[in-house]
């Protein structure tokens, strides 16, 4: 099968949409993920041991488990108890809450690698919690965990492909909806596989960027 | 119907469906270690263009997306006269992406083994593939293995991604089990508690005992 250039343009518009699509799924999802992240992470630094017990097994629970079998179960069982989501909801919803529990890990590894010293210097200087989380120890976490949430950016993106399973307009079902239609598969998926390359790679080196310059404004050096 | 008579009914079903997934995650394991051994010792040459090919294919393929790679491999590698059965490409796809992810992790680890052992065995005459396996390899077994072992729990979460294109594990008897029976609830929280264990109770303490031994090895523990 030859590739076709007129074939290419034709349906470029189209894939642009749905790159679109496959960005804001992304990006929602992403910011659900950070703020179900850092839910998770504080509902395992209560004072109640119960509490962090179970929100420490729920994490490992959807840790262990597939993304895709997650999707299936939220969009197909929520109907059952009378809810109605739309597939964008169902996939938004499960992306959140499936990378949420990866970013809980990285602000708890963050938080960690705040020398304990620093609690103890604070507390010294009689300083309240509230102070010594925003001025000392969140400036100190915050590069600590800015590689992994980082990476987590850029795997959500990839990991959006399978909304499509669930119906949700984005990049690779668009390419399956042109194939369906035109009965040419080429063109479309290799089309999805350059656009993902061409934005995930300098999204991934722009983060490295990142990573570099934070480091830099806080004096430190990295190899 | 009540969960029991459900579970009586279907579990063997979802069983046999465990029993393809465990099959495909461990060829596409063997086909990741063997690729990211050949990868991660390509990034390392002083060959120019040993090492962009191998930065090529990691960049590619941790660049693009899994589902896209597995599309393309078993929708349109056959357009250009190449037809593979859907196992052979959801094991091909699956340790292809793993292994690119793989060779960067072989790499850090070969890296990190100190400068002075090398010149060691160099001192001691050591042909460079006897270094290299007797010498530099196993002291990487025991930095490899922990991000190596989170490379395998997402590989068996990544090959639920077979069952859409019509590999009959797990996640496709599911699929089925729901189109016929409409119990989606109990079908897919039942999948879901199947992965569970198959990565709490049998792959993650295997590859625990896997990282202990390697510690011993190297005399840490």
């Amino acid at each position: 099968m030859e590739w076709r250039w007129d074939f290419t343009w034709e349906i470029l518009p189209r894939m642009l949409w749905a790159t679109g699509n496959t960005l804001m799924a992304a990006g929602v999802g992403y910011l659900i993920a950070v703020i179900v992240g850092l839910l998770l992470m504080l509902g395992q630094r209560t004072p109640y041991r119960l509490v962090n017990f179970i929100v420490r097994e729920v994490v490992e629970f959807i840790r262990s488990t597939p993304l895709l079998v997650q999707l299936f179960f939220v969009f197909f069982v929520a109907p059952q108890f009378g809810i109605k989501l739309s597939a964008w909801t169902a996939g938004m919803l499960t992306i959140g809450l499936h990378f949420g529990t990866y970013l809980s890990e990285v602000y708890r590894g963050a938080l960690e690698g705040v020398p304990k010293a620093q609690w103890e210097a604070c507390r010294a200087l009689n300083f309240t919690t509230a102070y010594t989380y925003r001025k000392i120890v969140l400036p100190q976490a915050f590069p600590i965990a800015l590689p992994g949430m980082g990476n987590y950016l850029v795997g959500i993106f990839k990991d959006t492909p399978l909304l499509a399973t669930i119906g949700v307009a984005e990049l690779m079902h668009t390419a399956n909806a042109l194939g369906a239609e035109t009965y040419r598969y080429l063109e479309p998926y290799t089309m999805v596989g350059f656009i993902f390359l061409i934005i995930s790679l300098p999204t991934a080196m722009g983060l490295r960027r990142l990573e570099a310059a934070v480091d830099r404004a806080q004096g430190k050096t990295r190899y | 119907m009540s969960y029991l008579e459900f579970l009586s009914e279907y579990l063997p079903k979802l069983v046999s469906g465990a029993g393809m997934t465990v099959m495909v995650m461990i060829c596409a394991t063997v086909l990741a270690v063997v690729i990211s051994i050949i990868f991660g010792l390509m990034r390392l040459s002083s060959n120019f263009t040993i090492q962009t090919a191998a930065t090529v294919y990691i960049e590619f393929f941790r660049g693009t997306s899994l589902l896209v790679q597995l599309y393309w491999i078993y929708y349109v590698l056959p357009l250009m006269g190449l037809t593979l059965s859907p196992f052979v490409s959801g094991v091909l796809a699956l340790g292809l992406n793993f292994g690119a992810y793989g060779a960067e992790v072989f790499r850090g680890g070969i890296q990190s083994v100190p400068r002075g052992q090398y010149e060691a065995a160099i001192a001691l005459n050591m042909s460079p593939a006897k270094r290299m396996l007797r010498i530099i390899i196993p002291q990487t077994f025991s930095l490899i293995l922990p991000p190596a072992a989170n490379l395998t729990v997402e590989l068996l979460k990544a090959t639920a991604l077979v069952a859409l294109i019509t590999v009959v594990d797990l996640m496709f008897v599911a699929k089925q089990l729901n189109a016929t029976t409409w119990l989606s609830a109990q079908v897919f929280g039942t999948t879901l508690i199947v992965y569970y264990v198959m990565a709490r109770f049998g792959l993650i303490p295997f590859l625990r005992s896997l990282e202990g031994r390697a510690a011993r090895m190297v005399g840490k523990s």
